[in-house]
């Protein structure tokens, strides 16, 4: 086996978390097929830092899982926050800018 | 592993390893976006990431592979967890589309995107690797920490600031600052007389004698159930069990069971060929 396999495999995780984002309505699954996209682009930088033999892809992948972090962090707090003014999670009922 | 094996194609266990745990992934993947409860999707999407875990540890990044563990794993999708619970309270899904066609084209065009990128990765001839064995030679963590600490310093520092600038955030979304005195339970028992609504303590849950869950409303005199005996968060759920039905019907069974035991002719067709076999 290559391991490109593993970029086709990222590929398709990432395809399946932009379809998610698109298709689903509450705002807490939109944001978990988010975090599904950089984990897919995690991976697809592991594999190329494999491909190429140097650690560089690692240390990107690192500072993208710090900012997913603090992503989910802050997107978490909004969606509460949300939640408290509309009594829903639907991103649907977000549509205006005022209650 | 030798090099000189490993510049063309992998161990024969990390194909297996491969195939097997990325079914699993792309299934967890699909699941995350299908399910209809967010809970489910929290928990398929957790299953996902342990996978790609146990990929970045197969592709030498065996610091990256912990990182995913605690990090995402451990922190972020307990973090998904516990805002579910906050809001998952009325979390159901709307199945109504607000532009017509959106879910179909979505489908579409994302299967579009998937055979555009896959078919771009395709296109690039890759037949050998030069594979870690060299990177990783004095220890992946020690390889990372010292590009960490001298090519990409300043962005590691930067991500100091960023960090703290999303804790400071986080608190400052979620703080609620109380804009009036909260009402006392005097204050609150007097508003109750004045409106004149409902004054005696709210009536327990349960059915005695045969059911004491709180999720079980009260049977009024009437047999009907009373909502009020249950709790606000549980109305709001449609968690509420009514047995008003179940406690009649148990009563006629029981009636049938003295009936047989007495030996006694039952009047309907089914009741005399219970009484029959009752009686053999």
């Amino acid at each position: 086996m290559n391991p490109v396999n593993y970029l086709y495999l990222a590929a398709l995780l990432f395809t399946i978390g932009a379809t998610g984002v698109l298709i689903r309505r509450n705002a807490i699954v939109v944001f978990m097929c988010v975090e599904l996209m950089l984990n897919a682009c995690n991976l697809a930088f592991v594999a190329f830092s494999r491909l190429h033999g140097n650690l560089d892809g690692q240390i990107i992948a690192f500072f993208t899982m710090v900012v997913a972090a603090a992503e989910v962090v802050v997107g978490l707090a909004i969606i509460v926050s949300l939640f408290r003014s509309r009594h829903s999670a639907s991103v649907d009922d977000a549509s205006l800018m005022k209650l | 592993m030798n090099t000189q094996l490993a510049a063309y194609s992998t161990s024969t266990g990390e194909a297996v390893q491969f195939w097997i745990l990325g079914t699993v992934a792309v299934i967890g993947a699909l699941c995350t976006v299908f399910m209809k409860k967010a809970v489910h999707s929290a928990l398929c999407l957790a299953g996902t990431m342990i996978v790609l875990a146990v990929f970045y540890l197969a592709n030498g990044a065996y610091f990256l592979g912990i990182v995913q563990i605690v990090v995402y794993t451990g922190a972020i999708m307990m973090l998904f967890l516990f805002v579910v619970m906050l809001v998952g309270v009325t979390a159901a899904d709307s199945l109504k589309e607000t532009i017509e066609g959106q879910r179909r084209l979505a489908l579409v065009s994302g299967l579009g995107f998937g055979i555009l990128l896959i078919a771009g990765i395709g296109n690039a001839s890759v037949t050998e690797f030069t594979g870690l064995a060299q990177a990783n030679a004095n220890g992946n963590v020690e390889g990372i920490a010292s590009l960490i600490f001298t090519k990409y310093v300043f962005a590691f520092e930067i991500t100091g600031a960023l960090l703290i600038t999303a804790a400071v955030g986080a608190m400052v979304l979620t703080h609620r600052e109380r804009t009036e005195r909260a009402r006392t339970q005097r204050e609150l028992s007097e508003q109750r007389v004045r409106d004149g609504k409902y004054l005696p303590p709210l009536p327990a849950p349960g059915v005695y004698a045969r059911h004491n869950a709180v999720d079980i409303a009260g049977l009024l005199p009437d047999g009907t159930p009373s909502e009020l005996t249950v709790s606000k968060t549980l109305r709001e759920r449609g968690q509420i069990r009514d047995v008003s039905m179940e406690a009649l019907g148990d009563l006629k069974a029981l009636e049938q069971r003295a009936e047989e035991r007495l030996e006694r002719k039952a009047v309907g067709p089914a009741g005399s060929g219970r009484s029959e076999e009752a009686s053999k």
